[in-house]
């Protein structure tokens, strides 16, 4: 190997730090330089490489393990959970693409270091530094002032996913203590299916992927879980390892011929976006005209699927799922394969060769992603997802699913706890803008406010820690600007980042967050294997940033409430409290401080194999679902009522069941302006937003929309042109890439780009970010966000 | 001499990059350089017919590939300095940065776009099948990093028992260079030198 010795950079050198110890031993700095030349020695004096255990917290279920490299204080790379050993079945938690690229952020020349107030208007990004006595004092003046005027119901939290872990979020504790602030409920990745699966089947309950390897046939509806879940320990390996081990056929429903599928495409079944409720109502029609409904099942298990099983009061009104599908209720219009055909864009063929497939397979595991029920009938195309396998019978079975996304085992820990807040009242979390311009009009019946009545308050002082949701993330960007920018409306608002992304424009106040791995942290997750990472901090307390927890504390003392907040624990003192505390409910894991010794602690699902519902399949009297009726609730008497209570728009009217229901923008509403439906899915690139701003990130995960070649040759584009996609609400410009991966008619742009746009001048994106082009109507029954559900037009700007 | 090798399972990999930037980070490569790559390879149609109905022929795979440390490397074969060279032990193939005088030669030369000058260095540079960790007895960074365990490196004998000689598109018939890259190809996945096998993502590739 002697010739290979020159080309040793000195980087790579420093990491034999065995060689390097042994050398220095002998002969010190003369010993190396005689190797390697002048300069070296000096580099390598203080070069001992040190590994720190840490965890990634952004919002992707994986919290990937990370074995951070510092030398010298500073961070030098960063590897995930890894060894030799290739073996797919040795589980280790190997970090994706983005925990790899940790270095570039942590070290990112943008980086908040000092805390800062805003000097420009709001969205404008113009700040100037202050001391953290004058940030803490503002701060608390401004809290004062809002409660003494307004109550604790004009404080707000908005949903923040950029971190996680067990003491990672304790502003909500931090507000309890001082009176409490408005809550919200949902999110922006699951709000209509999180709404929607109590209804049908309690709470939401997933088959791990492993359960795949004994079923027959693998259906899965806009789902990507190979990008999604893109670390090694929560879904990404276990899926690889799960396409060799069954002999499953797989079908992926999607418009997009997703990364999952790459390699595999005779797996890919293309279909028109926001149309499952209506494939599923064409393969029902089918498997009922062909008796392979499994009706013993949907006797006994389910309610509504036909006259025999509907609640009382609905009972001889044609209001069945039987009903709906064979034309006799509703619509009264036959849902045949031709039918569906027609909105999903599938062959009736194709379709009634899946319904025979499905009504014959020995076990059929049906999973969604999230992509179906983040549309404007969410809640149809997921609930009509979970209701496809109860009318075949393969539920609670191995190699079966319940149609709820698929599940994992995990190591649950227990966060810092909240405290109770006295504020009740809860909005839909996509309507926080709403609180902000009118909450005092939002109510029950026009707002799906939950735990109250009404709100009672406009929000006025807002507290965003570590998110992107308060506009990058936020349906329609030019919307939410307008309302964050009248500062008469909320008339303070409080962020605290790593860096100055869009969101974080638009702060009074603004204060320089820390990463999990520069304080002591403690999460736990899992896929087929549950675990847990535990982690130090990789460096010392770099410039004035802080932790979440040591924020809240300087809050809370010039709020006189800080011994109420912290109870006199230091955050390590509280992760190790609440620890031994799980550690007494479980035996098994090991103590804090082997935990700490080890990062990453591995638990085998006890189980082997969760299956979903297997409890209430086997004894339904002894293990009713927490459902009104204990039962698959394939007819919801409780969304009825709400149907028949709420106040509606004529075009959001809905019913109990599983209905297709078209898109306001959508397939069916295209228009001459705006005649191309535009979705968004995730990117490898980025965990939401987050990465959105790291250079090696951005260059080989160019930020593109999806274009089918017949609609990129009608406008004269090619890949790589440089193209606007523009609709009723706003402009973006971004790469074309013309690709047979996309149905025609529909275009795909990844959600989380970071918006580029002067918003005091043109409002032109010029980051390529969907929700520029994304509206903000809630969807009617979770009023949530349907931010895969729009229409627009695509326009090349330059080749 | 044990010639080694790398190992790419195509059935496996799902075009996430992680190998990517697992060297990226490693060797403190910025926007221009990536010493290993990943090729997606896409064509056939996805359509309307008549009816209005989405017919579809489409495929889609990834190919993740590196230096393939040949048997014949053009590289080496076209550097006028001799920076570029095979090392006898292993079959390597790196540059000695001292010789090498920046001309790109070997970046021309090479079919599979290995080698690239670093014009602030003054000199070529690409993989070198992490040959100083090899030497402390670790796997390459990429192959260690692989979420999908899509990627393996050993002595020739070992990994020409797990797939075939570089015969997959985007790239070159193997019979140029002699490849030290053995593939399992998925089932879209077309031979080498294929016309419909084109990269779909050159943005992301040169």
């Amino acid at each position: 190997m002697s010739e290979a010795m020159p080309t040793l950079s000195r980087r790579a050198f420093v990491k034999t730090t065995g060689a390097l110890g042994a050398l220095a031993a002998v002969g010190g700095a003369a010993a190396t330089d005689s190797l390697f030349g002048n300069g070296v020695a000096q580099a390598s004096a203080d070069s001992e490489e040190k590994v720190t255990w840490g965890h990634c917290a952004i919002n992707c279920p994986g919290r990937c393990a990370l074995r951070i490299h510092t030398k010298d204080d500073e961070v030098v790379w960063v590897e995930g959970d890894t060894s030799d050993d290739n073996n797919i079945d040795e589980m280790q938690v190997r970090c994706c693409l983005r925990g790899r690229s940790y270095r570039r952020w942590i070290n990112h020349p943008d980086r908040l270091n000092y805390p800062m107030k805003r000097v420009g208007r709001r969205g404008e990004g113009k700040f100037e530094r202050i001391s953290w006595d004058e940030a803490i004092d503002t701060i608390a003046e401004k809290l004062k002032y809002t409660i003494d005027t307004y109550g604790n119901e004009a404080i707000y939290i908005h949903m923040g996913s950029g971190t996680s872990s067990t003491t990672a979020r304790p502003y909500w504790r931090m507000f309890n203590v001082l009176g409490g602030s408005l809550q919200f409920y949902g999110s922006y990745s699951t709000h209509q299916l999180t709404y929607t699966t109590p209804f049908v089947i309690g709470s939401g309950s997933g088959s791990t992927l492993n359960v795949i390897e004994d079923a027959t046939l693998y259906l899965a509806f806009g789902s990507n879980p190979t990008v999604t879940t893109q670390g090694g320990g929560c879904g990404h390996t276990d899926y690889v390892r799960m396409r060799e081990n069954t002999k499953a056929k797989i079908v992926h429903v999607d418009p997009r011929l997703t990364d999952t599928v790459a390699g595999h495409c005779d797996e890919w079944l293309p279909i028109n976006p926001g149309t499952d409720a209506a494939l599923i109502a064409g393969l029902a029609h089918y498997l009922i005209e062909h008796d392979l409904v499994d009706l013993d099942f949907l006797h006994t298990y389910c309610v509504g699927y036909d006259e025999e099983t509907m609640p009382e009061a609905y009972k001889g009104r044609n209001m069945s799922y039987y009903a709906y599908i064979m034309g006799e209720g509703y619509d009264k219009v036959e849902k045949t394969p031709e039918w569906a055909s027609k909105i999903t864009g599938i062959a009736p063929q194709k379709i009634e060769e899946l319904a025979q497939e499905i009504g014959t397979t020995e076990a059929l595991f049906v999973d969604q992603g999230y992509g179906s029920q983040r549309r404007s009938n969410g809640e149809w195309n997921c609930w009509a997802i979970m209701v496809l396998p109860a009318l075949v019978g393969q539920v609670g079975k191995p190699g079966t699913n319940s149609g709820y996304p698929h599940g994992s085992y995990s190591i649950n820990l227990t966060s810092i706890p909240d405290l109770e807040n006295p504020i009740k009242e809860q909005i839909p979390c996509y309507l926080y803008t709403d609180a902000i311009d009118h909450g005092h009009e939002m109510t029950a019946k026009n707002a799906g406010v939950k735990s109250g009545d009404a709100v009672k308050s406009d929000i006025k002082f807002m507290f965003y820690g570590a998110g992107n949701c308060l506009t990058n993330q936020h349906g329609d960007i030019n919307r939410t600007h307008d309302i964050l920018a009248d500062e008469s409306k909320c008339e303070f608002i409080v962020c605290t980042n790593t860096v100055l992304c869009d969101s974080a424009k638009y702060a009074d106040i603004l204060l320089p967050d820390s990463f999990r791995f520069e304080q002591v942290s403690m999460i736990g997750t899992g896929g087929d294997t549950g675990y847990m990472i535990a982690g130090q901090p990789c460096t010392s307390r770099k410039f004035e940033r802080k932790d979440p927890y040591e924020i809240a504390t300087l809050i809370s003392r010039a709020m006189g409430t800080e011994e109420e907040f912290t109870e006199g624990k230091t955050q390590e003192e509280w992760i190790k409290e609440l620890y031994e505390k799980d550690r007494a409910k479980d035996p098994s894991l090991p103590t804090y401080d082997e935990a700490m010794e080890m990062g990453v602690y591995k638990k085998a699902n006890p189980k082997g194999k969760t299956i979903a519902l297997e409890a209430f399949v086997a004894d339904p009297s002894a293990n009713p679902l927490k459902t009104a009726s204990g039962k698959i609730e394939i007819f919801s008497e409780s969304v009825e009522k709400l149907a028949e209570t709420w106040d509606l728009a004529e075009d959001e009217q809905f019913h109990g069941l599983p209905l297709y229901i078209p898109e306001w923008y959508g397939v069916e509403t295209t228009t001459k302006e705006n005649p191309l439906v535009l979705t968004g899915f995730h990117y490898r690139g980025r965990q939401h937003s987050s990465w959105g701003n790291i250079d090696i990130l951005k260059e080989a995960n160019p930020q593109e929309v999806w274009i089918n070649p017949a609609d990129a040759e009608e406008r004269g584009i090619v890949s790589g042109d440089t193209v606007s996609v523009t609709n009723d609400f706003g402009e973006t410009h971004l790469l074309a890439k013309v690709t047979p991966r996309i149905v025609p008619g529909t275009v795909a742009i990844s959600q989380g780009a970071w918006h580029e746009a002067d918003m005091y001048g043109d409002r032109v994106d010029k980051g390529g970010c969907i929700n520029t082009l994304t509206c903000y109507r809630p969807s009617p029954l979770s009023k949530g966000n349907p931010q895969h559900s729009n229409i627009c037009q695509v326009t090349k700007i330059a080749g | 001499m044990t010639q080694y090798a790398f190992y790419f399972d195509g059935t496996r990999c799902t075009g996430c990059k992680t190998c990517e930037f697992a060297c990226k980070d490693y060797y403190d490569l910025n926007t221009e350089f990536q010493y290993r790559k990943v090729y997606e390879c896409s064509g056939g149609t996805t359509e309307k017919n008549s009816d209005g109905h989405i017919e579809t022929s489409c495929f889609a795979y990834y190919v993740s590939m590196s230096c393939n440390h040949c048997d014949s490397p053009a590289c080496v074969e076209v550097c006028p300095t001799g920076a570029m060279h095979k090392d006898a032990e292993t079959g390597l193939v790196s540059v000695d940065a001292d010789k090498c005088v920046g001309c790109g030669y070997c970046h021309m030369a090479c079919p599979y776009n290995a080698p690239k000058v670093d014009r602030e260095k003054g000199h070529s540079v690409k993989c070198d099948g992490c040959a100083e960790r090899m030497a402390s007895g670790e796997r390459p960074i990429c192959v260690r990093a692989c979420p999908a365990r899509a990627l393996d490196f050993g002595t020739v004998e070992e990994m020409s028992k797990l797939g075939e000689r570089g015969n997959i598109a985007p790239l070159p018939e193997p019979s140029y260079t002699n490849p030290n890259l053995y593939i399992k190809p998925s089932a879209d996945a077309l031979p080498a030198g294929h016309e419909d096998g084109k990269v779909a993502n050159p943005l992301e590739v040169m």
